[in-house]
């Protein structure tokens, strides 16, 4: 196994105390982990790919490590996650989806195996691309709260033989949540769904 | 506080390649970016005073979070820089009033000295803009190493009312830097300038 060769690291935290509503006692926050690395599949169409997904692994950790300790340390306030990639020009979307396994389970991992679904999403685009990453609550993904998604992007990457890689993690609901739906306090942690 | 604040948004690079040479050790700039209401929104003020007691403050918070971001003693900082983007309704004065009277004091009292001016740009944008931050050296302005800039967005700022008020504060210059010039050993440090 070799390891991503990673240009840069980009971090990026949000604290949110309103939006137009009562100030929140307790700041939302939403933060970002941002990878640059190299493609290696850049430029040509190579069949066999899926081993990159092990060498992904110790990037996606040190991310999602880097989140929580961004976040304060303790994995317990982390209540809601996404994940995406922007592949520069000469790859394909399909080398993005090498993200999904080493960037979702290592969040999973990381917050002490947390049940739903990690939201997604991927593109293919140039430097300074901006990537919309969705965000559901870790454990019940129907939880209507926590549904919320973060912009991201770095203006010097992806070059056209790069990919961004991202993860997200975020500290609770929306900060003026009131849509309804289910709620974080009556997740049953079954199925990941509810 | 006077400032009104929504949210805080911090960024963090770290260039670890370049060019295929491995940064050693990696180039770090930080960005605090504060969203505020602003006070004189949609009608002409003409004294500004409440803006630029606001700027005091902001002066001393974005700096300790670019400080705390970086995980460096501020004294630590090598170049630091300002930037305002005014929402719709305001004013490019208004921008004026935040970043010049009165901000650089307390951010030279987190960074220990900076006899640098510190490099500013503004504009007046819509939501989603960009801001370039321009960075020179806080001890001599011309150490030609460290001239550079730091793109930042906030997606959803600057609202029609608000303001978005960044400081950019690094532990480094440019990753490869080449093209001569006054270089930081070489700084007397008397006028700011060299």
């Amino acid at each position: 196994m070799s390891s991503a060769e990673v240009r840069k690291v980009v971090h990026i935290v949000e604290e949110i105390f309103h939006e137009g509503g009562p100030r929140a006692n307790v700041p939302l926050r939403r933060a970002a982990a941002l990878a640059v690395i190299r493609n290696p599949f850049a430029g040509k169409y190579v069949e066999q790919i899926e081993e990159f997904m092990n060498d992904l692994k110790p990037l996606g950790l040190e991310m999602a490590k880097s989140l929580v300790a961004e976040l304060g340390g303790d994995a317990k306030v982390v209540e809601g996650y996404g994940k995406g990639a922007i592949v520069g020009a000469d790859g394909e979307i399909e080398h993005g989806a090498l993200w999904h396994v080493p960037g979702g389970y290592a969040m999973r991992e990381i917050l002490n195996g947390a049940k739903a679904i990690v939201p997604s999403s991927k593109k293919v685009g140039g430097p300074g691309a901006r990537l919309d990453v969705p965000i559901t609550h870790i454990n019940a993904s129907y939880v209507r709260s926590h549904f919320d998604a973060m912009e991201v992007g770095i203006p010097d990457a992806p070059r056209v033989d790069e990919m961004v890689l991202a993860l997200v993690m975020t500290t609770g609901a929306r900060i003026h949540a009131r849509a309804g739906g289910l709620k974080a306090s009556e997740i049953k942690g079954e199925d990941g769904l509810r | 506080m006077k400032a009104k604040i929504r949210k805080i948004v911090t960024f963090v690079e770290e260039t670890r390649r370049e060019m295929d040479k491995t940064i050693e050790p990696a180039t770090r700039r930080a960005a605090a970016a504060a969203v505020i209401e602003n006070p004189f929104a949609g009608r002409y003020v003409e004294d500004l005073s409440e803006l630029i007691e606001i700027g005091e403050e902001l002066g001393a918070l974005l700096t300790e979070r670019a400080v705390v971001a970086l995980g460096i003693p501020g004294p630590s900082a090598e170049s630091y820089g300002k930037a305002a983007a005014v929402g719709e309704n305001g004013e490019l004065e208004h921008a004026a009033a935040v970043l010049h009277p009165k901000l650089g004091t307390p951010v030279r009292r987190v960074l220990g000295k900076g006899a640098a001016l510190i490099p500013s740009s503004k504009k007046r944008g819509g939501i989603g803009v960009t801001l370039d931050i321009p960075l020179g050296h806080k001890d001599a302005a011309y150490v030609r190493s460290h001239f550079d800039g730091m793109e930042i967005r906030v997606s959803d700022a600057p609202r029609a009312n608000e303001i978005l008020v960044a400081i950019a504060v690094t532990d480094s210059g440019r990753p490869l830097a080449r093209v001569g010039g006054l270089t930081k050993d070489q700084i007397k440090g008397e006028d700011g300038l060299r």
